[in-house]
C-alpha cells in the first residue's frame, strides 16, 4: 500500500509500540501532524519544545522504554537542544523527530532552516537526516534500536518536508534495520573476571558504588542477590537511587558532594570499591588524587570508554550489569564482615542522626521537613521528579526510595526546568502512579508554561515548590566561597498559588510547619493537579558538602543549629 | 603520539563525526587519512593523535560507540608498518640540480617533474625518512609541499579487518 512519508512515520511509530508523542507543530513538520491526526498516537501539545524533550525523557526514565518528542525545523529543533543534552548525559533513550525544509532548499538558509544534525552531533548518540521517503521506516526503526541498545541515549531523526509529502510503498518487514556491522567484543574478559573474584575474596572492607546502569540494565534482582551473597554495604549515586531499597540495612545512602558523611568516609576507608553502572563523575569522587586511596577498584560498566576515564581500576568487567552480576553471584563468598559494618555504623553515629520530626517547632519551615513529610505521606511510593539545586539534594537525602525508577532527576547535565515537563512525561508513562514534582522557585520559572499542558491534557501531577526566594544552590556557593556576596541569586517570583489558579490549577501556599502534612494529604486526595508553594527558610544550605575539587572526606558539616544533617532512618 | 586504525561507513558526514569526537575529547589530531577498502561500503582511517595511551584508549572506545564506526583499534604498541607520501617542490637551477638529484637518490625519492627553476620530488616512507629528506632539501629552497599523512598496517598475521556485514541490523556494543 502506498503511503506518504508522514503516514509511514506515524505507522512506524505505532508498529514500534509508541502510544504518546510529545511535540509542537510548525511548517516543516505539518505533513506529519496531518497524519498524526489520523493515527492512533496520542499527541501531547507542549508549550515549548524543550518541554517536549524533557517529557519524552521523563517518559523513558519512568518505564525504561523510548520516549518520543517532535518539533518543527529551525527554532523548534534548536529548542530541543537542552533536553537532548540532558538525555545524553543521563543515558536516557529518547527519539526526537524534527521536520526539515525541503531537500532542494537544504543549505540555502531557507526560512526556519537550521543544521540540527550538525548542532546535535555531540549531544546525541546518533542523528540522521532523511530526505527520501523510502528511508523513513527503516531509519525510525534504527533510531529505536540505537536509542535503547548498549548504553542508551538520544537519537534525532531530521526528516525533510518533501520526504514527508512523497509517497512510497509501506512494508514494515522490508524496512528492517540495517545498521553497520559492529565488532563484537567478548563481553567479559576471563582474566578480569578471575581478578575481580580474587579481589572480592580478599577484601576486608568492600563497598559497592551503585549507579544508574543497574536500573538501565534491569539488574535490580541480580544486584540484590549479589549484595546478599557477599554481604556488601552499598553506596548510591544520585541516579542510582531506587535501584536498591533504601530500607535495606546494607544501603548506606547517597555518596558524593552532598552524600551522607559516613558514606563518603566509608568510601575513603574501603579497601575495595565495586562500581556497578556508574562513571566516577567528579560530583561523586571529589579530588581524584585523594579518592579512595586505600581501595582496589572493580568496575562493572557497559561503556568501554568509561573504563579508567576518571579513576584507574584494577579489574574492568565490560558488559551489561545484569549479565556480569549473574556471572559473579555464584563466585562470591558469603562473609559477615562485622568489623567493617560496625566501623561504618560507628561513623554514622558520629554524624548525629536524629529524627527531624522530633525537632522543636521554631516557626521555621525547612525544605527538609517538607520533603521528609512528603516521603512519609506517600509511603515512599510516589514517583518524585526533581529539578536541579538544593531541593534536589534534599530530596535525595530525605525521600527514601525503595523502588527503581521512582526518582527522576537530571544528574549529569543538571538541567534547571527539567522537573515539571519530565513529571508530565512520567505521568503519561505511569498514569496510575502518584507523581510529584519537587522543584525550586528558580527552576520552576524556567518551564512553568507547561502547567497549561497539564490542564489541557487533564492529568494529575502534584507540584511542590520549595520556594526560598533565592537560586538556592548558587546562593549557598556564594555564602561559602564568595563571602556572602549574593549576586543575581535573590529571586522575585510570582504568587505561585495565584499563578496556578490562572492556569486553572488549584494553588496552595504553606508557610507553617503544621500545615505541611494536611496540605500534602489534601493534594493527594484531590482528583486534579495541585500546586503547593512551600515558603521555606531562605538561607538554608545543603549539608554535608564537599567543596568542588576538595577531597571526599573534607566535607563542610552543618553548623550546630536546630536542624540536623540527616533524615530519619528509612 | 598514538596511531589508531578505524573502519567506518563510507558515507557523508562520518569524517565529521570522527574529527568532532577528537575535538570534544580535546585530542589534537596530527594526521588523519581516509581511503576506500575492498568493500565499497567501508572506508579505512589512520588517525595519528597527540595523546597518551589513556587518551588513545578513550578515543578508541569512544570512536567505537559511533554508529558509523565499525571498528577502532589503537595499534601504537604493535608491530606496525607506517608510510607517509610527500610531493616536494624544491628550487633547482642548472647548478644545483645535480646535487639535488644525488640527495634524492639517497632517500629513494623520485623526481616526477622538472622545470627550469624547480623540480618536484615524490618520496614515500616513514615520517622520519621524509623529514630527513626535507631537512637536506631545505637549504636549496622548499617552495611547496604536500603530504598525505600516515597510513599504517600491522605486520604479518596480525590482521585488522572490518567486521563482516552479515551482522547488519544488530547493534551489539554500547
Amino acid at each position: 500500500m502506498k503511503l506518504t512519508g508522514a503516514e509511514i512515520l506515524c505507522q512506524s511509530l505505532e508498529h514500534l509500540g509508541v502510544k504518546h508523542v510529545f511535540g509542537y507543530p510548525g511548517g516543516a513538520i505539518l505533513p506529519v501532524y496531518d497524519a498524526l491526526g489520523k493515527s492512533k498516537l496520542h499527541h501531547i501539545l507542549v508549550r515549548h519544545e524543550q518541554g517536549a524533550t524533557h517529557m519524552a525523557d521523563g517518559y523513558a526514565r519512568a518505564t525504561g522504554g523510548v520516549g518520543v518528542a517532535m518539533a518543527t525545523s529551525g527554532p523548534g529543533a534548536t529548542n530541543m537542544v537542552t533536553g537532548i543534552a540532558t538525555a545524553m548525559l543521563d543515558s536516557s533513550p529518547i527519539v526526537c523527530i524534527t521536520g526539515q525544509v525541503g531537500s532542494k532548499l537544504l543549505g540555502s538558509d531557507a526560512f526556519q532552516e537550521i543544521d540540527i544534525t550538525g548542532i546535535t552531533m555531540p549531544i546525541t548518540k546518533h542523528n540522521v537526516v532523511v530526505s527520501k521517503v523510502e528511508d523513513i521506516a527503516r531509519t525510525v526503526r534504527e533510531a529505536f534500536v540505537i536509542a535503547q541498545s548498549g548504553r542508551p541515549g538520544p537519537v534525532l531523526v531530521d526528516i525533510t518536508k518533501d520526504a514527508q509529502q512523497a509517497s512510497a510503498e509501506f512494508d514494515w518487514e522490508a524496512a528492517a534495520p540495517k545498521l553497520p556491522p559492529k565488532r563484537v567484543r567478548p563481553e567479559v574478559n576471563k582474566a578480569d573476571l578471575d581478578r575481580a573474584v580474587e579481589l572480592l575474596h580478599s577484601a576486608k572492607r568492600p563497598l559497592i558504588l551503585a549507579g544508574h546502569g543497574i536500573m538501565i540494565s534491569g539488574a535490580m534482582k541480580a544486584f540484590e542477590q549479589f549484595v546478599c551473597a557477599g554481604h556488601f554495604p552499598v553506596a548510591m549515586t544520585l541516579l542510582g537511587i531506587g535501584c536498591f531499597p533504601a530500607n535495606d540495612p546494607l544501603n548506606l545512602g547517597m555518596m558524593g558532594m552532598h552524600g551522607e558523611a559516613w558514606v563518603n568516609h566509608a568510601i575513603q576507608e574501603a579497601d575495595l570499591l565495586i562500581a556497578v553502572g556508574m562513571r566516577f563523575d567528579d560530583r561523586v569522587t571529589g579530588d581524584l588524587r585523594t579518592y579512595a586511596k586505600s581501595a582496589r577498584k572493580i568496575h562493572i560498566e557497559i561503556d568501554r570508554a568509561e573504563i579508567n576515564k576518571n579513576v584507574p581500576v584494577d579489574a574492568a568487567l565490560v558488559g551489561d550489569a545484569r549479565e556480569v552480576l549473574e556471572q559473579l553471584i555464584p563466585l562470591v563468598e558469603k562473609k559477615d564482615r562485622p568489623d567493617w559494618l560496625n566501623r561504618i555504623k560507628e561513623m554514622k553515629g558520629d554524624s548525629a542522626v536524629r529524627d527531624i520530626q522530633s525537632l522543636p517547632d521554631t516557626g521555621h519551615l525547612y525544605a527538609a521537613h517538607v520533603i521528609n513529610d512528603l516521603w512519609k505521606e506517600t509511603q515512599g511510593e510516589a514517583i518524585v521528579v526533581t529539578d536541579v539545586g538544593q531541593h534536589q539534594m534534599w530530596e535525595a537525602q530525605y525521600y527514601h526510595h525503595n523502588k527503581p525508577r521512582t526518582l527522576i532527576t537530571s544528574g549529569g547535565l543538571g538541567t534547571m526546568g527539567f522537573a515539571l515537563p519530565a513529571a508530565i512525561g512520567s505521568k503519561f508513562a505511569k498514569p496510575d502512579s502518584d507523581v510529584w514534582v519537587v522543584v525550586g522557585d528558580g527552576g520552576f520559572q524556567m518551564t512553568m508554561c507547561e502547567l497549561a499542558t497539564i490542564v489541557q491534557e487533564k492529568i494529575k501531577v502534584n507540584i511542590a515548590i520549595i520556594n526560598n526566594g533565592y537560586l538556592g544552590m548558587v546562593r549557598q556557593w556564594q555564602e561559602f566561597f564568595y563571602d556572602k556576596r549574593y549576586v543575581a541569586t535573590p529571586l522575585v517570583a510570582p504568587d505561585f498559588a495565584a499563578l496556578a489558579n490562572a492556569f486553572g490549577i488549584r494553588g496552595e501556599r504553606v508557610t507553617a510547619r503544621g500545615d505541611v502534612v494536611s496540605t500534602i494529604r489534601a493534594a493527594r486526595e484531590s482528583k486534579e493537579s495541585v500546586l503547593i508553594d512551600f515558603r521555606v527558610e531562605q538561607e538554608d544550605s545543603v549539608y554535608p558538602m564537599v567543596p568542588a575539587g576538595a577531597s571526599l572526606h573534607e566535607m563542610i558539616r552543618r553548623p550546630h543549629n536546630p536542624l540536623v544533617e540527616t533524615a530519619a532512618e528509612p | 603520539m598514538q596511531t589508531l586504525i578505524a573502519y567506518v561507513e563510507n558515507k557523508p558526514g562520518v569524517l565529521n563525526r570522527v574529527s568532532s569526537l577528537a575535538r570534544r575529547l580535546a585530542i589534537n589530531i596530527d594526521s588523519l587519512t581516509v581511503g576506500p577498502t575492498e568493500n565499497e561500503e567501508v572506508a579505512r582511517m589512520t588517525i595519528v593523535a597527540h595523546t597518551d595511551e589513556r587518551g588513545a584508549h578513550r578515543l578508541e572506545a569512544s570512536l567505537e560507540k559511533l554508529v558509523d564506526v565499525l571498528l577502532a583499534e589503537n595499534i601504537s604498541e604493535r608491530s606496525v608498518l607506517e608510510r607517509d607520501l610527500a610531493l616536494i617542490k624544491v628550487a633547482a637551477d642548472q647548478k644545483s640540480r645535480p646535487h639535488l638529484m644525488e640527495l634524492i637518490k639517497v632517500f629513494r625519492g623520485r623526481v616526477v617533474d622538472v622545470a627550469p627553476e624547480s623540480l618536484i620530488v615524490e618520496v614515500s616512507g616513514t615520517v622520519d625518512k621524509i623529514d630527513g629528506l626535507l631537512e637536506v632539501l631545505r637549504p636549496y629552497g622548499v617552495l611547496e609541499m604536500a603530504r598525505t599523512g600516515r597510513i599504517a598496517m600491522t605486520r604479518g598475521n596480525d590482521l585488522l579487518q572490518p567486521p563482516v556485514s552479515n551482522g547488519r541490523g544488530k547493534l551489539s556494543a554500547a
